[in-house]
């Protein structure tokens, strides 16, 4: 009846587990009881669990992305605990076996349930004003999406009470990932998490796509799309080709561990090499998935904060497109070691290297925007150049790693993990840091508190370095990664600093925590009313701050590149039309959240083989696809007097704006045109 | 920018290009499916050899059985295209009476794809036996269940025209229905060609 799901399951004996699973516990207890408290279900379900506006939507993305940023910071901070007192004589506070689930369930969660998320949170908010839309193309899609996103996030969340995570490491490595060397249900939680959520991102890349090349305003051709929005299409590009990729090699892998098939499997004819490929074919395009919309972002937030356009539109469009056409033609430099012929790994190095080109064009571009700019150092630009300094290390030690010869001595060495954390946590991290400090005011109608936010950098940037840097020096002393306990001595002292780092790391994000509850505090005097709290130049600045459902009462007409900027200095930005029309908009619906719940009933099922269930959530989602294809009417009107009624309310607020524009002004820069003269209100 | 002009525009283009949008969107869709199948075939072709002293595909395929499936293949895409004309002329009656003769044609395809699989399955060469038979069934099996779920496409879609008649809603529907559908007409003749001819003339 339960399959092999029984009271053993849960690791009873494991006080490190059980105390996070009782922290963890009392976490949703609080909520739950909370919402309960104040009586909030119903706003819950009706304006959050059911809705398909992309803002919303975004929001919930990027909610799920730093409950796992916290998760996952933890793990890491374990594993560098971990490796801190497990020199030699020791053996540290951990089994090997819970290590190997930490470093796997660190990275699963840090690529897929918090760089992803952040992503297309990041995406949902800003592309859709951007390129002048109301909504995504799909909005109903959208939110199936993020179902499916959190019921992969769920499942990793009960494995922790549940059984066990992977011990496979976040790639899943056959044939150790098959069922002969790793019969637990670790693997299959694995799977099925990356998955469900996987679908959910493949459907994300089809909406945005067609988003992007459909939904845009009229004027906006893609030559004057903001940079952020071809970065995301770009993104999305990616997403399409390489997500069913991962689909396919996890459906393999778990044909062979469910079905006993033998794709992957060391006997009967399985090719172990095909799932290397296999894997990396998805993996290494999703190293740019997640890099190239932090481009994006970093390319918005210079040129805002440098008042300037940016330099070398074009050749940042070109750059992005060429990185990601690259990306599917260097995955061999993931296994240069694995016995191919010296010709084709050269050809995979030289690739490899090729693709710093594109990216030192953009670097050079963001230079170029700074250079002779007045730049306002707030937090999204502090982020911006942290990254660039930090970031371009990265990069440099990944052309070493590029090189075959390097390789063979640094690979899955501790010179690695540096590396792509190099690239990954000033890349991405610190990009949707920028992003999410520039546009939450967007979102929420508040800034985020500027001096916590600079603790926040300043904890990041340094406790990066102090973290990170002592890894190179411990690859290059020949330190493999992943190891549990170890014999050298002269390790022990670059893991106690790496340690130090991890600690220095939790001061920024205590810090943004403290930001968040001191803004909402303060959230009065940090108001946005204008709804352009950073002088922007794109059009998600021209809607009110939070948004109306609507976005924009009326579709702008685009006329250049910085449409916003442009309509400022034309004195256009805030004229009210002669009338308003009635505009319709898609209404909630329940069956996303079914969906999502029912794919994560089908995975639990499927972990623990208990098929009746997995077959039952099955159904159901074959039973709410059916009934939403049978449904016509799914949009309903905002009739024009009361897009007036809200309109009207914005127009006040932005009035009242002005009349305290020296107090915004000795804060933000206000509304000013380029020459810095205040603009006069609509 | 601010003219009811512009809200002229809006209001035009979203009622106008509605059903293109959504088709493109399905585009899209198929697009990543390509994806999906190419690696199936990789993995096909890659472990096509992998027979771990088990049979080969010269040994177990029977092409007059896979001749008959191609052809209720084939012939049910027909059916599907006079599906669509029916449409285009609003003839209720045919619309459902032809994508009846598509369903009955795409049953008689997983008919005779499952015959042929458990058929196997019961003489011992199941999935399980060697890689060579693993990536065959799974490349297969993928093909038919996406068959499977237009199948049952099909039926909802007899369901909606019964009651809702050919509304635009409804015809916009059938059309991507029509996409899926020679999609996998048009993945079945690779499969054919590179499983089936390949494995019988190696």
């Amino acid at each position: 009846m339960l399959g092999r799901l029984s009271l053993q399951a849960i690791p009873y004996d494991n006080v490190i587990i059980m105390s996070a699973v009782a922290l963890m516990a009392i976490t949703g207890a609080v909520v739950v009881g909370a919402t309960t408290y104040y009586g909030q279900w119903g706003y819950l379900y009706r304006e959050w669990l059911t809705s398909v506006d992309h803002t919303k939507i975004g929001i919930m993305y990027i909610i799920l992305a730093f409950v796992f940023l916290l998760r996952g910071f933890v793990d890491a901070a374990m594993m560098r605990a971990q490796q801190a007192t497990a020199g030699p004589g020791q053996s540290g506070y951990l089994s090997s076996e819970h290590f190997a689930e930490l470093f796997t369930g660190h990275g699963t969660m840090m690529i897929l349930f918090v760089a992803m998320p952040l992503i297309i949170g990041m995406i949902n908010l800003a592309v859709p004003p951007q390129i002048g839309a109301r909504d995504v193309a799909f909005p109903f899609l959208n939110s199936v999406s993020l179902w499916l996103t959190y019921a992969g996030g769920m499942l990793i969340m009960v494995s922790m009470a549940l059984g066990q995570f992977g011990t496979a490491g976040w790639t899943g490595y056959t044939p150790f990932s098959e069922q002969a060397f790793t019969p637990s249900t670790g693997v299959d939680y694995w799977i099925w998490a990356i998955q469900i959520s996987g679908i959910g991102t493949t459907l994300t890349g089809v909406n945005f796509l067609v988003t992007i090349l459909r939904e845009r305003a009229p004027g906006m051709t893609l030559m004057r799309m903001p940079i952020f929005t071809w970065s995301a299409l770009i993104t999305m590009v990616l997403v399409v080709l390489a997500f069913p990729a991962l689909t396919v090699a996890l459906g393999m892998l778990s044909l062979d561990r469910f079905f006993d098939f033998h794709f992957f499997t060391g006997d009967m004819g399985g090719n172990q090499m095909m799932y290397i490929n296999m894997f990396w074919i998805w993996g290494h395009p999703e190293v740019y998935i997640v890099i190239l919309p932090a481009f994006g972002v970093f390319s918005e937030v210079t040129a805002t904060f440098c008042n300037k356009r940016l330099f070398g539109y074009k050749t940042m469009v070109y750059a992005l497109a060429v990185i990601a056409f690259m990306s599917f033609g260097v995955w061999v430099h993931h296994f240069f070691t694995m016995g191919q012929d010296a010709l084709r790994n050269s050809i995979f190095a030289i690739a490899t290297m090729i693709i710093g080109i594109p990216t030192g064009v953009k670097i050079y571009n963001w230079m170029a925007t700074m250079f002779r700019a007045r730049i306002e150092f707030k937090q999204p630009m502090l982020w911006t150049l942290g990254f660039i300094l930090l970031f371009t290390i990265g990069g440099m030690t990944g052309v070493m790693l590029a090189i075959p010869g390097i390789d063979y001595k640094a690979h899955n060495s501790e010179f690695l993990v540096a590396h792509f954390h190099n690239v990954l946590i000033p890349g991405t991290i610190f990009g949707m840091f920028a992003g999410y400090t520039y546009w939450f005011p967007k979102a929420f109608g508040f800034r985020l508190d500027e001096k916590w936010g600079r603790h926040a950098f300043w904890g990041w940037s340094i406790g990066f370095t102090v973290a990170f840097m002592p890894l190179y020096v411990l690859g290059a002393m020949g330190m493999p990664r992943r190891m549990a306990s170890y014999s050298n001595p002269e390790w022990t002292p670059l893991l106690w600093v790496a340690a130090l780092g991890a600690v220095i790391v939790m001061y920024g994000i205590v810090c943004q925590i403290i930001q968040l509850i001191s803004s909402i505090r303060n959230r009065h005097r940090l108001a946005d009313l204008t709804g352009d709290p950073w002088g922007g130049r794109t059009l998600e600045w021209a809607m009110s701050s939070p948004p109306a459902e609507y976005n924009f009462p009326v579709i702008p007409r685009v006329h250049g590149i910085d449409a916003f900027m442009d309509m400022k200095e034309n004195g256009t930005a805030y004229q009210r039309p002669a009338e308003y029309g009635d505009i319709h908009m898609p209404q909630n619906t329940a069956a996303g959240l079914i969906l999502g719940i029912a794919a994560f009933v089908f995975g639990f099922g499927l972990i623990w083989y208990i098929w009746w269930l997995a077959i039952l959530a099955g159904l159901v989602m074959m039973g709410a696809v059916i009934w939403r294809s049978c449904t016509d009417d799914v949009e309903f009107t905002i009739p024009a007097d009361e897009v007036k009624h809200i309109e009207d309310e914005r127009f006040r607020k932005i009035a009242l704006a002005s009349q305290q524009t020296d107090v915004i002004d000795s804060e933000s820069r206000g509304r000013v045109n380029i020459d810095g003269e205040p603009l006069s209100p609509g | 920018m601010a003219t009811t002009d512009a809200a002229a525009h809006d209001g035009i283009r979203a009622e106008a290009s509605q059903g293109t949008v959504v088709n493109f969107g399905f585009w899209l869709y198929l697009m990543s499916d390509v994806i999906i199948f190419s690696m199936l075939f990789v993995a096909f072709v890659n472990l096509s050899t992998n027979y771990a002293q088990g049979p080969t595909g010269q040994e177990l395929f029977e092409l007059p059985l896979v001749f008959i499936e191609t052809m209720a293949l084939l012939i049910s895409s027909l059916t599907y295209g006079l599906v669509m004309i029916c449409l285009r002329q609003g003839n209720t009656k045919w619309v459902q009476g032809w994508l009846l003769i598509t369903f009955l044609l795409g049953v008689g395809f997983v008919g005779l794809e499952l015959y042929e699989f458990l058929h196997l399955a019961f003489e011992g060469y199941g999935p399980q036996r060697s890689a060579f038979l693993s990536s065959f069934f799974t490349l297969v099996g993928t093909h038919g269940t996406h068959v499977t779920f237009g199948l049952i496409w099909i039926l909802v879609m007899v369901g909606q025209v019964a009651y809702k008649g050919l509304t635009p809603a409804v015809a916009s529907r059938l059309t991507r229905l029509s996409l899926f559908w020679h999609f996998l007409d048009i993945v079945w003749i690779a499969v054919f060609s590179t499983v089936y001819l390949g494995g019988m003339y190696r």
